[in-house]
């Protein structure tokens, strides 16, 4: 009789982690224990969202910064998602739309857990920072359901012509100040200071400055970076509760320096099994990742050599590769232009300039875009989009397919093969010029 | 249709409405450009355009709102994935196979990311044609969403009167509104005879005699309302023993004519609906004196309706307009008929649907595309909605 046995897995390599893996580690963990504790300590929560978070001026309240689609993603990135988009379908949501929304909406539904095993507080309110995505103003509409709290709109408006006007700026600016900020100081009981906000908006500059400077590293050959998987972790602090803060400062200014030290010594990224081996194929990407087979996702990547040299999805929470800091001497102003200058704000021109400009600027053998299932936001238009980008680049582009926080939509072969077939199509080309050459 | 219409009159008006309808290359739209000098046309998409302004300019508004099932998408289909909803990729295909060939303009409103994302796609496959996203405030206060939204149509005038070679005047603009108060006077008193007696306007023939009005210049598409209106009092039709029922979340991706048919085949006359939202977006008449663009401003912030795109700031309003609906139109029910994957009318449905609960107003939903073609299912569907309304309703 045959006997088939299946190999054990490999032991995972014990992968030393850096300080700034560290010290990121620390802040978030810190941060959900504050959150969870808020009942207790009394301090106030306002959830937002990541494009237009406005951090600094939600910190000018003492308020708790909260980010339903961070904590979707920590849901995904720990696998429980897939339950509670279940459980969100179960009570009437379609299965067409956003599974952020519905993972949050099912998580609400089965307990309300943050990662620390506590549970979530209720908002005192929900600042609706409507940048960049139709989805927002929904989400909200169906959190301020749940939570009966007091909602705030900031309308961001598109730009659709491809530039910030100054209507644009002052209404949001008057936004700011008439209806923003008043609702917030009386829901807080925080009068506002504007000299608080402009410490808050120098700091932010600080850890703008060298977040910048980590993702641009990887214009370098090898890059010491992977501008897509590793990036998510490097956008955390800055698109999260923390710009504006020396913990920021202090985590930019860590990765700043192990990213410089990897550079120096002429070495690849960091991955979940250790450095990456020779450097074979540089990508710029498209399309948020995702998060319930991450891992799985990269892997394909690094077990390639192919590393991520930039991508859209790390300008979704702010876009300071193209010069934008926040600028403490004109604060409203300053948190008009950051919530219009996000990446899914922009339109689909401009995002071909920014993509296309990447694939030249990172020296990238090409474009691959994940195109999420329930995200009609950065999905729409993708398809021209790629093909766009390789009429101007004259590079190839890759298409698959996956969602954010759904594991039923991750097609860990279908996806592997395209990337394979993608990689085989970049060393074709690179032999067909060769001979040509 | 509800009866046979042989000679007479309301079959006329509706075998030309049904016309307009099926023609995908808007000969009606040609037509009006080639018989006057510098005519110009300008597309819009759902939900909400000023039209007058348009108008004002000497130019013909032309509402694009899809192929519908009869279009049959090849090249639309390359610029989208599956799990997009079907109305822009039948609007590309109107794009590229020529058929918006005579369009100069097309506006984008702020809908939903999909149309948001057309409009920048569009100015890249269009380069030659002038293409606005039309942004609407989300603020409903006159002096900071209203001034921003004065200087959005400011800027619309502005770019109309380049296409036009010369300003647009106020007295221009008052006249325009005063003819879009008309036409849409008109349209609320054809959905409150629908209300009224929907044996005597059915559901299919008012979406016709509706939709007509995206096509046709705007008189025309008046008197066609008027005429209609007339034509249906000549004669009594027969009534059904149907119950009564308002439509939602069909404000963008158009249902398939058959599905509407259905509905009312089924055992549901639609008494209200919110199809083609543009013709009755302003629920009021818009003053028509004084600064024309604050008019049109101030009537978007306080008098138009409530949909999925439109921000609800008071919680205890949320759904309320659908409640009201309802009860103005005697319905006695609520069918949701929804796009797939439409995050605006999908994502607001479980809203509505709570506030519904809470009224005590009965529902079912389902969704279609704009080129579904098994009506079965939704005629079952509807049918046995209507039955269980009959039977336990208590009337």
């Amino acid at each position: 009789m045959t006997t088939i046995t299946t190999p054990k897995p490999a032991p995972a390599k014990e992968v030393e982690k850096d300080a700034s893996m560290v010290k990121q580690k620390e802040m978030m963990a810190a941060h959900y224990d504050r959150l969870t504790a808020a009942p207790q300590t009394g301090e106030k929560v306002a959830s937002t969202f990541v494009p237009g978070n406005l951090n600094e001026l939600i910190m000018c309240f003492d308020l708790v910064n909260n980010l339903p689609e961070v904590n979707a993603i920590q849901s995904g990135l720990r696998r429980q998602s897939g339950a509670y988009v279940l459980e969100a379908e179960k009570i009437g949501h379609s299965e067409d739309v956003c599974t952020y929304v519905k993972s949050d909406i099912g998580m609400m539904a089965k307990g309300n857990l943050a990662p620390n095993g506590k549970r979530f507080p209720d908002p005192d309110v929900l600042l609706l920072s409507y940048t960049g995505c139709f989805t927002f103003m929904k989400w909200f509409e169906l959190l301020r359901e749940q939570y009966k709290c007091e909602t705030i709109m900031l309308h961001t408006p598109y730009m659709g012509d491809g530039k910030i006007t100054k209507n644009m700026i002052e209404y949001m600016v008057k936004q700011l100040k008439e209806e923003v900020i008043p609702k917030l100081e009386r829901i807080s009981g925080v009068k506002f200071d504007i000299d608080r906000l402009r410490e808050y908006l120098k700091k932010s500059v600080t850890a703008e400055d060298d977040l910048v400077r980590v993702l641009q590293s990887a214009k370098a050959q090898p890059s010491p970076i992977d501008a897509y998987f590793g990036g998510i972790y490097y956008i955390g602090p800055i698109f999260g509760a923390f710009r504006g803060t020396d913990d920021a400062i202090e985590y930019y200014k860590f990765l700043r320096a192990e990213v410089e030290q990897r550079l120096a010594e002429g070495k690849g990224p960091v991955t979940p099994d250790g450095d990456m081996g020779k450097e074979k194929y540089r990508l710029v990407v498209e399309g948020p990742p995702n998060y319930t087979n991450f891992r799985q996702f990269w892997k394909m990547f690094y077990d390639e050599g192919a590393v991520v040299v930039a991508s859209s999805y790390t300008k979704v929470g702010g876009v300071y590769d193209l010069g934008f800091r926040h600028d403490p001497s004109k604060p409203l102003e300053t948190l008009a232009e950051y919530c219009l200058g996000v990446y899914t704000n922009r339109n689909l021109p401009m995002r071909i300039d920014m993509l296309a400009n990447y694939v030249k600027d990172y020296e990238a053998d090409g474009l691959l875009i994940n195109s999420i299932k329930s995200c009609n936001s950065f999905s729409a238009g993708q398809l021209l989009i790629m093909r766009e980008v390789e009429k101007r680049t004259g590079k190839p582009a890759a298409f698959v397919e996956s969602d954010l926080v759904d594991p039923r939509y991750f097609s860990a072969a279908n996806i592997k093969n395209r990337l394979e077939s993608y990689f085989q199509m970049i060393e074709q080309k690179r032999a067909g010029a060769r001979a040509a050459a | 249709m509800a009866t046979s219409l042989n000679g007479s009159a309301c079959a006329t008006i509706v075998a030309r409405a049904q016309a307009l309808f099926d023609d995908l290359s808007f000969g009606a739209a040609r037509q009006w450009k080639a018989a006057g000098e510098n005519r110009k046309v300008i597309g819009y998409m759902p939900i909400y355009v000023p039209r007058e302004i348009i108008h004002a300019a000497g130019f013909l508004p032309l509402g694009i709102v899809g192929g519908g099932d009869q279009l049959e998408v090849i090249h639309g289909d390359a610029y989208y994935q599956s799990y997009i909803c079907r109305i822009p990729r039948s609007t590309i295909e109107l794009g590229v196979s020529g058929r918006l060939d005579f369009v100069d303009g097309m506006l984008f409103p702020s809908i939903c990311d999909v149309i948001r994302n057309l409009s920048g796609m569009w100015k890249m496959m269009f380069p030659n044609v002038y293409v606005r996203y039309f942004d609407v405030p989300q603020n409903y206060r006159d002096d900071i969403g209203g001034n921003y939204y004065i200087s959005e149509l400011a800027e619309l005038r502005h770019d109309l009167e380049k296409l036009r070679g010369r300003p647009i005047s106020d007295d221009e603009l008052r006249r325009s509104i005063g003819v879009y108060n008309d036409n849409r006077r008109l349209i609320r008193d054809l959905y409150a005879l629908r209300a009224r007696s929907p044996w005597q306007a059915p559901a299919a023939e008012v979406y016709l005699v509706l939709r007509a009005g995206l096509v046709l210049p705007v008189e025309e598409h008046s008197q066609m309302i008027r005429d209609y209106l007339a034509a249906t009092a000549e004669h009594e039709r027969p009534r059904r023993d149907n119950c009564r029922v308002v439509v939602t979340g069909v404000f963008c991706e158009q249902p398939p004519l058959s599905l509407i048919k259905s509905l009312e085949l089924a055992g549901c006359y639609v008494v209200d609906d919110d199809l083609l939202l543009i013709t009755r977006w302003l629920t009021s008449d818009v003053p028509a004196e004084g600064d024309p663009l604050r008019n049109l401003a101030l009537a978007f912030l306080h008098q138009s309706e409530s949909t999925a795109a439109k921000y609800e700031p008071n919680l205890k309003e949320k759904g309320q307009h659908l409640v009201r609906a309802v009860r103005r139109s005697g319905a006695e029910g609520v069918i949701f008929a929804c796009p797939s994957f439409c995050d605006p009318a999908l994502l607001e449905r479980p809203m509505l649907q709570h506030v519904l609960k809470d009224a005590e107003i009965p529902y079912i939903a389902f969704k279609y595309a704009e080129n579904s073609g098994q009506m079965q299912p939704i005629r079952e569907q509807a049918g046995t909605f209507s039955d269980s309304i009959k039977l336990w309703s208590g009337r």
